[in-house]
């Protein structure tokens, strides 16, 4: 009975298979975005969580963690302050301790950072799983005034190997600037292949760069320009006077993790100065909570996209009742039940449904396998392509218990229409 | 007792739910078993509702009401459904087929929605469709979608499976409405021969009294329902 139930529903589904085809793509498309924006939320997550990797502590000034973490992973904000080079060459001989990098921040060159640091972040830096840093043109600086530059640096000022580029001194981050340091223009030597991180938007020099830049600027103001514009050119400064003094921040790797929490109170209990030291992967989650909200805003609209699709389900079947109230009598002459009317569909809806979320699956990966590389190469966000995670089964099943709860509505009218009706057939 | 009741109606009274007064008052209807039976109803008579009755659509009825010696009101709903199913045939004044099954799908409903129906057959499903089809002269429609018959074949597939299975009672409200003069004719004739064949009761509902005469039995709901008078 039940199976002769479900060949009749088939059927009736067929007979209507324009109208049950689109209530199934538009329950699709929403259950699509639905999921689509589930993948982008993890993709973004996995990406900033990916913007540094494999460095265990970060150390600073004394300062907030959240902003330790901006202005030396994110390029974001400016430094609380300075660490003195003494204290970080003391530190750094920490047995524990693999690798350092410094930065030396404070510069920037037409909107872009300027990074002082040293063949260590060639070495050590690491992003995404493991990634590290590799050149697309060139090599790292050879010489003090020699310059690498990110991917989007090179993009948008198309600078090539050999370009003379001229830094200024202060953060700008609109590109227009006061002070600059014309005095001493860096040659580009390497360009970075791109890593979709705030890798790609500084232009790195050396820590004797920095130092050589500002050589006269103790002070604060430019030096005195005894120099003639010719006599700029070939410039040669001398190696030992440009010992660096202080850097901003450095990054710390560690021979065993199991070290991190010992070594972080180390640092913050430094006696030299007040330093902090912050796990780059707590500081990280830390700032993606605080900037859930985007997230819950997204998951909202999303959730009403689905409700949207399920409501013209909903009406789509709603409608179809009137039509269907001669063939619902005639069943119910044939002695088909009140509940078998109801049960039919029920049926239908859901199953409409589980179509539709088929569907939308289909399409989303299909979507995926499609756009994922665009996505990659534009936006720098890569969504995964996996099996469907626990959360968005956890989601469909929310979509089908919806989908039957709606659908509970026209089977409800149509069991009361069964009743009211009888055996007289309205035409 | 010679011939077992097909109908046995004592006093029955019928009123809609928040409706004061009664829509039906029978006192005594008896239909035999067997009995092909003209029922003249004109609208607003109560014959809907007395059909709603018979076929236990509408319960909560006074009285007695006994349909193939079985009372109906002492069914649960469920029950009232499977005998519905399993003992009537009915056909309707129009539009009476499902559009999206074909012709022999239509025909073979009722024994799907009923198993005592199809434990009825003395031979399979399908002989029993082909042999109604010859009877009632549609046999080449068979595997055709029913929307591409005329009115007058639709209503013959109609009683193709108001017959199927055999239900002891069969109930056909204004059936030949739709149908011209010839065909009117015709389709009686049909029907009542296969009900006589297997002895099956015709309750035959029709505002049209001039084919009373085609039946053994005529009646006009007027003069049973004491409701109006």
């Amino acid at each position: 009975m039940t199976r002769y139930l479900l060949f009749l529903a088939r059927k009736s589904l067929m007979n209507r298979r324009l109208t049950c085809g689109l209530t199934v793509l538009s329950i699709a498309l929403s259950v699509m975005l639905f999921v689509g924006v589930e993948r982008v939320r993890q993709g973004a997550r996995l990406s900033f969580a990916g913007t540094i990797s494999q460095t265990d502590l970060i150390v600073g000034a004394r300062g907030g963690p959240i902003q330790l973490l901006l202005y030396s992973v994110f390029r974001i904000g400016s430094p609380t302050g300075n660490i003195s080079y003494e204290s970080y060459d003391d530190i750094r001989t920490h047995p524990s301790i693999a690798w350092t990098i410094p930065y030396s921040l404070g510069d920037s060159h037409r909107g872009f950072r300027v990074v002082g640091t040293n063949d260590s972040f060639y070495e050590h830096y690491r992003y995404r799983g493991g990634q590290n840093i590799r050149f697309e043109h060139g090599d790292r600086p050879k010489e003090v005034l020699q310059t690498v530059v990110g991917a989007d640096v090179a993009a948008a000022l198309d600078y090539k190997i050999g370009d003379k580029i001229i830094l200024a001194h202060g953060i700008s981050d609109t590109g227009v600037s006061f002070q600059n340091h014309d005095d001493k223009p860096f040659q580009v030597s390497g360009i970075l292949a791109k890593t979709n991180t705030p890798i790609d938007r500084s232009v790195y020099v050396s820590l004797q760069a920095i130092e050589a830049i500002h050589t006269g600027w103790e002070d604060g103001a430019p030096p005195i320009a005894t120099l003639s514009a010719t006599d700029r050119e070939g410039i040669t400064i001398p190696e030992q006077n440009l010992e660096p003094k202080q850097i901003t921040t450095f990054l710390v790797g560690l021979h065993n993790r199991i070290d991190v929490l010992n070594l972080q109170r180390f640092i913050s209990e430094y006696e030299g100065e007040p330093l902090t030291a912050i796990i780059p992967g707590v500081a990280l989650s830390e700032l993606w909570q605080g900037l859930s909200y985007a997230e819950i805003g997204l998951g909202i609209i999303s959730f009403f996209v689905v409700l949207v699709g399920l409501m013209g389900m909903l009406v789509s079947i709603y409608i179809s009742l009137n039509e269907r109230r001669r063939e619902m009598s005639i069943l119910r002459s044939m002695g088909a039940s009140g509940k078998h009317i109801f049960g039919l569909l029920l049926f239908e809806s859901t199953f409409l449904s589980i179509a539709g979320m088929m569907v939308g699956i289909a399409l989303l990966y299909a979507a995926l396998l499609v756009f994922r590389p665009i996505i990659e190469s534009n936006f720098g966000l890569t969504i995964p392509i996996h099996m469907l995670s626990g959360r968005e089964w956890l989601y469909l099943l929310i979509v089908l218990s919806l989908s039957v709860i709606l659908g509970l509505i026209p089977a409800r009218q149509a069991y009361r229409n069964t009743l009211q009706d009888g055996l007289m057939i309205k035409l | 007792m010679s011939t077992p009741s097909a109908i046995d109606i004592r006093n029955l009274k019928f009123r809609y739910p928040n409706v004061a007064t009664n829509v039906l008052d029978i006192p005594e209807l008896s239909i035999k078993q067997g009995q092909s039976v003209f029922l003249a109803g004109p609208s607003g008579s109560g014959k809907t509702t007395l059909l709603g009755i018979i076929t236990g659509i509408l319960s909560n009825h006074e009285g007695s009401l006994e349909i193939l010696g079985i009372k109906l009101s002492e069914l649960s709903s469920s029950n009232r459904d499977r005998f519905r199913g399993a003992y009537l045939g009915y056909i309707f004044q129009m539009f009476n087929l499902i559009p999206y099954l074909s012709v022999s799908e239509n025909i073979s409903l009722p024994c799907y929605l009923n198993p005592e129906r199809q434990a009825r057959l003395k031979t399979s499903l399908n002989e029993q469709i082909q042999y109604l089809a010859k009877h009632l002269e549609i046999s080449g429609l068979l595997d055709k979608p029913v929307l591409e018959l005329s009115v007058g074949q639709q209503q013959r597939v109609a009683a193709a499976r108001a017959l199927v299975g055999q239900p002891p009672l069969v109930i056909a409200d204004e059936p030949t409405s739709a149908l011209d003069t010839d065909l009117r004719q015709k389709f009686i004739e049909l029907l009542m021969s296969e009900t006589k064949r297997n002895n099956q009761t015709l309750l035959f509902v029709s505002h049209d009294v001039s084919l009373k005469p085609m039946f053994e039995i005529s009646l006009a709901l007027p003069q049973i329902n004491k409701a109006n008078a």
